[in-house]
């Protein structure tokens, strides 16, 4: 176990220092950062100003260097909008963004782990096939589109909760229901295929064979061994949820961390972009690792082969 | 899983499928309209005429015969923008699908096929790449590249090559130590012939598969990032943008919305069910 623990957190540092080289080199994407953040109006002048005060007239890696090592004593340098240092931007949006995912995540599990194993129960019965057609449903629809749909409904005509922002309990139920539903169809459809294949083994037989109660074969047998899939999967859902926040945050009017991202693009507020993209990946890494850990964990197979 | 001592001929069964036909023939019906907008399309969908903004659709009262399904914020057949919006769709969905797939099949083949160091490198990239947040990637490289339909194609396509990857990895590994690869090596064949000529055609059904998974998922990603104003430019007849641009109007007119959300949907499940349809006939495991 320990060797593979190792392992993973080796991985994980890795893939975090790649993941920001990365997010720092896409601001150059632009051509000249210096000219981007200068603005359309800005004057060559301008952007010379802006390119020695951030020091962009430095060798690409002095400057990365620079940037990271700032990052790994918890300076994630400062906005060039609100001139603030952008970890307390980040630190009062997002709490809010956390939240808004976590509720979506329990929501979605809440509905995919049993119809999933109900669904598994009876393969191509009448409950299997509207729980497919959900699915099919959750992944065909665009998630701005449904909740532009469900406030015009919700919202407007019926006035059952409020249109946008979160200043009442009611606010979230709309954003969390629609993240949720897209968030859904995965974590139902691997709950279900584990379930079936498990329902089919041979211990799951043996257990039915010798009369115990169809509940605790299902719940207590069958499940441990179905949720090992989705336990990954619901890792990744989670990461998927948080960064997936940025269009429903815009469409009902949510302060969250989604929100700031996008309002910083359209300034040119580069720093603060850096950061959100190197922290939602690095909680992404997170997530994942935490994901494989418990997995582990539950399975000691997987502890031997990895 | 034992292949069926008979099989149908595929036209039988392709046509047996109910995603399969229903699936392909709403994708046929956009390609249509694709390909012939500029003779299906009643009027020019960039013509504005202040006069007649925000007309309704036929089943209001007050709509106009001359535009079908109203007009827009600016007076433009909505109609014909919405048969215009099928080019974007589907150009992005191609697109998209032409680069993140020779990305993701070539890096999958080499990691699946030589193993050892190659598959190690090609498994780390490809686990960076997933902890990216993609929205937010494509925003933002969108926004600093300079918003157009190619820079949209090139960044999504850029994006969405992992699922190409892993699949064709798995292939890859699974083909490597079959009788018909260790005879091609034997009569001296190079890597590159026995990778693209012996193993690609082995594994088309599951790519197929992967493939229309991410027509869709590329096709959502242009609308999201064309509704939150960094997809393809104004003028431009996108779906996604549609709904940007109706969405000041929503309280009243939410069918400025609905129409082109409409067929977003329509045409991603289309694609869903096209997909998953060719997974049960090419008999590979469904997930």
């Amino acid at each position: 176990m320990l060797v593979y623990l190792l392992r993973r957190l080796v991985v994980a540092f890795c893939v975090c220092l790649a993941v920001s080289v990365l997010s720092f080199a896409l601001i150059f994407l632009a051509g000249d950062p210096a000219i981007a953040i200068a603005g359309s109006g800005g004057s060559a002048r301008d952007a010379e100003a802006v390119r020695i005060a951030y020091g962009f007239d430095r060798p690409f890696a002095v400057q990365y260097l620079d940037w990271i090592g700032h990052v790994l004593t918890g300076d994630l340098g400062r906005s060039i909008y609100f001139n603030m240092p952008v970890t307390e931007i980040i630190g009062s949006r997002l709490p809010v963004t956390l939240v808004l995912g976590g509720l979506a995540f329990l929501a979605a599990l809440a509905v995919a782990l049993p119809l999933g194993i109900l669904a598994a129960l009876k393969p191509e019965g009448a409950l299997d096939r509207a729980a497919l057609l959900l699915a099919v449903t959750g992944q065909a629809v665009p998630s701005f589109w449904l909740g532009l749909m469900a406030i015009v409904v919700f919202g407007v005509w019926t006035g059952w909760v409020p249109i946008s922002g979160l200043a009442s309990w009611q606010g979230y139920i709309l954003p969390v229901a629609v993240l949720a539903f897209s968030a859904m169809p995965a974590m139902m459809r691997i709950t279900r295929s584990g379930m079936i294949e498990v329902l089919g083994s041979d211990y799951v037989r043996t257990a039915r064979a010798k009369g115990l109660p169809a509940g605790q074969v299902i719940l207590s047998h069958a499940l441990r061994n179905a949720v090992l899939p989705l336990v990954s999967l619901a890792a990744v859902q989670l990461g998927v949820l948080l960064s997936g926040s940025i269009v429903i945050e815009s469409v009902f009017a949510i302060n969250g961390l989604g929100r700031l991202a996008w309002e910083s693009l359209l300034r040119a507020d580069l720093p603060v972009v850096q950061a959100i993209i190197l922290i939602l990946s690095a909680v992404y890494v997170l997530l994942t690792t935490a994901g494989d850990l418990l997995n582990a964990w539950l399975d000691p197979r997987i502890r031997g082969a990895g | 899983m034992a292949a069926p001592a008979y099989r149908r001929p595929l036209l039988y069964r392709v046509l047996g499928n109910t995603g399969v036909t229903l699936g392909g023939l709403v994708l046929l019906a956009a390609v249509a309209m694709a390909l012939f907008a500029p003779w299906l399309a009643p009027q020019d969908p960039y013509a504005q005429d202040l006069t007649a903004r925000v007309l309704p659709p036929f089943w209001h009262d007050r709509a106009d015969p001359a535009h079908l399904l109203g007009t827009d914020h600016l007076g433009r057949d909505y109609l014909s923008r919405l048969i215009y919006g099928a080019r974007v769709s589907l150009a992005v969905g191609l697109g998209v699908i032409l680069v993140s797939g020779t990305i993701g099949i070539t890096l999958g083949l080499a990691a699946g096929y030589f193993g050892g160091t190659v598959d190690m490198i090609v498994s780390f990239v490809v686990t960076t790449r997933l902890s990216l947040p993609i929205v937010l990637v494509a925003l933002a490289a969108v926004a600093l590249a300079g918003a157009s339909l190619s820079t949209l194609i090139a960044v999504l396509g850029l994006l969405l090559w992992d699922r190409f990857a892993v699949v064709s990895r798995a292939a890859a590994q699974s083909l490597r130590s079959r009788d018909f690869v260790k005879g091609m090596r034997a009569i001296g064949a190079g890597h590159l012939r026995i990778l693209f000529l012996e193993l690609l055609p082995n594994m088309r059904g599951a790519l197929i598969v992967v493939m229309t998974l991410e027509v869709a998922n590329a096709i959502l990603l242009e609308a999201a990032l064309s509704f939150l104003g960094l997809g393809v430019r104004a003028p431009m007849a996108s779906w996604g943008l549609m709904i940007a641009e109706g969405r000041e109007n929503i309280l009243f007119d939410p069918w400025l919305i609905a129409l082109p959300g409409g067929l977003l949907c329509a045409l991603v499940l289309a694609v869903n069910l096209l997909g998953d349809g060719l997974r049960d006939l090419t008999g590979g495991k469904a997930k």
